[in-house]
C-alpha cells in the first residue's frame, strides 16, 4: 500500500526537454515510474527516450491519460506551469522547482482552493513509493519498501533519515518531501491524514525545521487525530535569530514561535518523541514497530 | 533583499506616498549643504541595514549648522552594530502630533498577503504584536484581486484611526499594497507614519524588502542590490559565489547540500560539544568548481579550525564533490585546516574512489564525521 502514488500512476513531465527535466525523467523511468508524456510549449511532436512530448498538459492528459504531473520548469515560468497543471483535472501535481516568487505562490494557493488537484511542493524533492513509483529527484536506491510513512520539509534531510531507517531494515510506505518554502501545497497535516488512513503505515516520521508554525499546527493535529505513532526531527536548533538559513522559510523571528524549541515542545506535548540526531529518530521508530 | 531607507523612500515617493524632503550625503560638507537646502531642523540618519539605529546613535536631530556638523562627525564613519556608516540621509524634521504604523507582508500561515494598521506607531511593532495583538488591525487580501478600496478603509477604521485621518491613511495603505505587489515585496512598512498638526500624514521611515526569488523581473531594484550590499566581508564573498552562507561564532566549518541537512549538521556539531563556525549550503547539483569555492569560503574564516563536509547526493553527485575537494586541496603545499568528508547518496562510491585520502579524513556516517571534526577543532585549543 501507499499514499498518493503507486505503480499505476501515469506521469506527465512538464519541462521534460530541459536539462533537469530530461535527466530526472530518465531516472524516474529507470526506477519504474510510468512516465507517459512530456509537456513543453513549442516542443509538441518530439519525444524524449520514446516518451511523446505535447505542447500542453491538456493534450498529454487527453492523448496519454496522464493523471499526475511532475514540474521541472524554471522559476520564472513555474507559477504558470502549476496553474496549467491545476487547470487540467489531474489528481496530483508535484512542483520540484526551487526559487518561485512567493507572490506567484500566493496566487497558486488561491487557485488550489478552487480545484480538486493536490499540489506537492514547490521546492521539494518529490515523493516515492519504494519499489513502485518515484516522482521527482529523490535517489531511489536508498529507499526500501516497508511500513513507515515519512513527511519532510527538507530534501537532503529526508535522505539522511531514510538512510538511517533502511540501514536497519526498516522500509517505507511512501516518503513525501513537502518543500521548505513559505507557501506550499500539501502540508504536514495533509500528509499525516493520508498516513493515518493508510492501513499499511504503522509508524510515521515527520521532519521539520525552524521557521513558520506548521510543525506546531501539525503537533496539535497529531494530538487530536493521529493514532499511528509519530517520531519527529527538527533541524535548526543552533540557528541564530534573524538569519535566513537557506530555505526562505527557515528564519527565526526571535519572537518565540517558529524556533526549534517551540516546535520540539509542541511535538513532545503531543506525545511525539523528537530525536537529537537522525539515528535517534530511527531508534524511536524501531521501538514503535 | 532589503533596500536602504533612502532607496525605499524614493520608491515610495515615486508612487505618491508623502515623504519628508531629504538628501543623501557622504561627508560633512555634503551634510551641511543638504541641511541648508532643506532648512533646519533636520534629522541625520545613518544608512545601514540594521534595526534600532536611533538607540545605537545612528540618528540625530540638528537644529542648526553646529549641531549638524557634530552629528555628521559622529555618525559618518561610525561602526553601527558591525556596519560601517559611509552615507547618511539628511531629512526635513517633521513636526508631528501622532505616529501610526502601516505595513504589508505575506502571512505564510494563511498563504495570503496581509495589510496591517496600528495607531501604536513609532515603536517596535514586533513588541506591540506580541504584547497587545489587538492593537494591530489586520486585513487579509486575495492576491488574485489585490486590495479592494473597502479593505483599506476597513483596516483603518478597525485600527481606530481618527476620522479626519482615515482618508489619508487608507490612501497610503492602498498605495503601499500596490507597490508591494508591483515590486514583489516581501515586507513593505512605514513606521512611523507621522501625523502633522494639520492632519497630513507623512512617511518618516520606509522599509521595503524584496523577494530575492523575484529579482529577475525587477531589474531596477536588482541594480540597487549592489548598492545595498554591505556588512560581513565573508558574507559578501558568499554573495559573489552565490552560496547560502551565514557566519557564526564557532570554530568548526560546515559545508553541505540542502538547507535542512546543513542545519542538521550544525545541530550535530553543537550536540557533540563543538561550535559551528558557519552555515554553508552549496545547493543542489553542485559541480567541482562550486565545491572548491565553498572550501575557499570556509578557509577564509580565521575562526575555522576544522571543516566537515556532509554531502547526501540526490541531484548532487559524489564524484563531482570529490573532484572539487581534490582540486581545492591540491593547490596547497600544506592543508590549512583538517577536512573531514562524508559522502552518501548518488555516486558516493565513485566519489570515494576519486577522493584523495592523503588530503582529507573520510568517515562513513554523519555522526562519525561530525565527531571527528569537533575533535580536530578541539585539539587546537589544547
Amino acid at each position: 500500500m501507499s499514499v498518493l502514488v503507486d505503480e499505476d500512476t501515469r506521469v506527465v513531465v512538464q519541462g521534460i526537454t530541459g536539462g533537469e527535466g530530461k535527466f530526472h525523467a530518465r531516472q524516474m523511468m529507470e526506477y519504474g515510474t510510468n512516465v507517459v508524456a512530456g509537456a513543453v510549449p513549442g516542443k509538441g511532436g518530439q519525444d524524449v527516450d520514446g516518451v511523446p512530448v505535447y505542447d500542453t498538459v491538456d493534450q498529454a492528459v487527453e492523448e496519454e491519460d496522464a493523471d499526475t504531473s511532475v514540474i521541472f520548469v524554471p522559476p520564472a515560468f513555474a507559477g504558470d506551469a502549476i496553474f496549467e497543471a491545476l487547470d487540467t483535472d489531474l489528481d496530483l501535481a508535484v512542483a520540484i522547482t526551487e526559487g518561485i516568487p512567493t507572490q506567484d505562490m500566493a496566487k497558486v494557493n488561491k487557485r488550489l482552493t478552487e480545484t480538486d488537484t493536490r499540489l506537492i511542493g514547490p521546492n521539494c524533492p518529490g515523493l516515492i513509493t519504494p519499489g513502485e513509483s518515484k516522482l521527482g529527484i529523490l535517489p531511489g536506491n536508498i529507499f526500501e519498501s516497508g511500513n513507515v510513512g515519512l513527511v519532510s520539509r527538507s530534501g537532503t534531510l529526508t535522505y539522511q533519515v531514510v538512510d538511517s531507517l533502511t540501514q536497519r531494515g526498516i522500509g517505507q510506505t511512501t516518503a513525501i518531501g513537502i518543500g521548505g518554502d513559505p507557501i506550499i501545497g500539501t502540508s504536514f497535516i495533509d500528509a499525516l491524514e493520508l498516513f493515518e488512513n493508510d492501513p499499511e503505515t504503522e509508524a510515521i516520521v515527520m521532519c521539520g525545521e525552524i521557521g513558520g508554525e506548521d510543525e506546531e499546527q501539525a503537533a496539535a493535529y497529531i494530538d487530536e487525530h493521529v493514532d499511528t505513532p509519530v517520531a519527529g526531527f527538527i533541524a535548526g536548533r543552533t540557528a541564530p535569530p534573524g538569519k535566513r538559513m537557506g530555505h526562505a522559510g527557515a528564519i527565526v523571528s526571535g519572537s518565540g514561535t517558529g524556533t526549534a524549541e517551540s516546535k520540539i515542545n509542541a511535538l513532545n506535548d503531543a506525545g511525539v518523541p523528537v530525536g537529537d540526531t537522525p539515528e535517534e529518530v530511527a531508534d524511536h521508530i524501531e521501538e514503535f514497530l | 533583499m532589503k533596500l536602504h531607507e533612502y532607496q525605499a523612500k524614493q520608491v515610495f515617493a515615486d508612487a505618491g506616498i508623502p515623504t519628508p524632503e531629504s538628501k543623501l550625503a557622504s561627508d560633512v560638507d555634503g551634510v551641511l549643504a543638504a541641511a541648508e537646502e532643506i532648512g533646519y531642523p533636520v534629522a541625520i540618519k545613518a544608512q545601514v541595514q540594521v534595526g534600532g539605529r536611533g538607540k545605537a546613535g545612528g540618528i540625530k536631530l540638528a537644529e542648526d549648522e553646529e549641531e549638524a556638523r557634530e552629528a555628521a562627525d559622529a555618525i559618518l564613519g561610525m561602526d553601527l552594530k558591525g556596519y560601517y556608516v559611509d552615507r547618511v540621509l539628511v531629512e526635513q524634521a517633521v513636526d508631528f502630533t501622532d505616529e501610526l504604523y502601516v505595513g504589508i507582508t505575506m502571512d505564510r500561515g494563511e498563504g495570503k498577503p496581509v495589510a496591517m494598521v496600528s495607531t501604536k506607531g513609532g515603536v517596535n511593532i514586533e513588541e506591540v504584536a506580541e504584547e497587545d495583538p489587538d492593537a494591530i488591525a489586520r486585513e487579509h487580501v486575495d492576491p488574485s484581486f489585490g486590495m479592494m478600496p473597502y479593505q483599506a478603509r476597513k483596516a483603518v477604521y478597525d485600527a481606530g484611526v481618527d476620522c479626519d485621518l482615515a482618508r489619508g491613511v487608507s490612501s497610503v495603505l492602498s498605495t503601499l499594497y500596490d507597490l508591494w505587489e508591483e515590486k514583489d515585496g516581501s515586507d513593505a512598512e512605514i513606521n512611523p507614519l507621522m501625523v502633522t498638526s494639520d492632519d497630513e500624514v507623512i512617511a518618516a521611515d520606509a522599509v521595503m524588502n524584496i523577494d530575492e526569488d523575484a529579482l529577475f523581473r525587477q531589474p531596477e531594484l536588482a541594480e540597487m542590490e549592489e548598492e545595498a550590499a554591505g556588512g560581513d566581508e565573508l558574507e559578501q564573498k558568499a554573495d559573489e559565489y552565490g552560496f547560502d552562507y551565514v557566519r557564526l561564532e564557532g570554530n568548526t566549518g560546515i559545508i553541505g547540500n540542502g538547507a535542512g541537512l546543513v542545519m542538521t549538521t550544525l545541530d550535530l556539531v553543537d550536540y557533540y560539544g563543538g561550535e559551528p563556525a558557519n552555515f554553508l549550503d552549496v545547493g543542489g547539483g553542485a559541480k567541482a568548481d562550486r565545491i572548491a569555492n565553498a572550501l575557499d569560503m570556509v578557509f577564509s574564516d580565521d575562526n575555522v579550525e576544522s571543516v566537515v563536509f556532509n554531502i547526501f547526493g540526490g541531484i548532487t553527485r559524489g564524484d563531482e564533490v570529490a573532484k572539487g575537494i581534490n582540486e581545492a586541496l591540491e593547490q596547497f603545499d600544506e592543508i590549512p585546516k583538517p577536512v573531514v568528508v562524508r559522502l552518501a547518496g548518488t555516486n558516493w562510491e565513485e566519489g570515494m574512489e576519486i577522493l584523495n585520502e592523503d588530503l582529507v579524513t573520510v568517515e562513513q556516517t554523519l555522526e562519525d564525521a561530525v565527531q571527528r571534526a569537533v575533535e580536530y577543532a578541539e585539539e587546537v585549543n589544547e
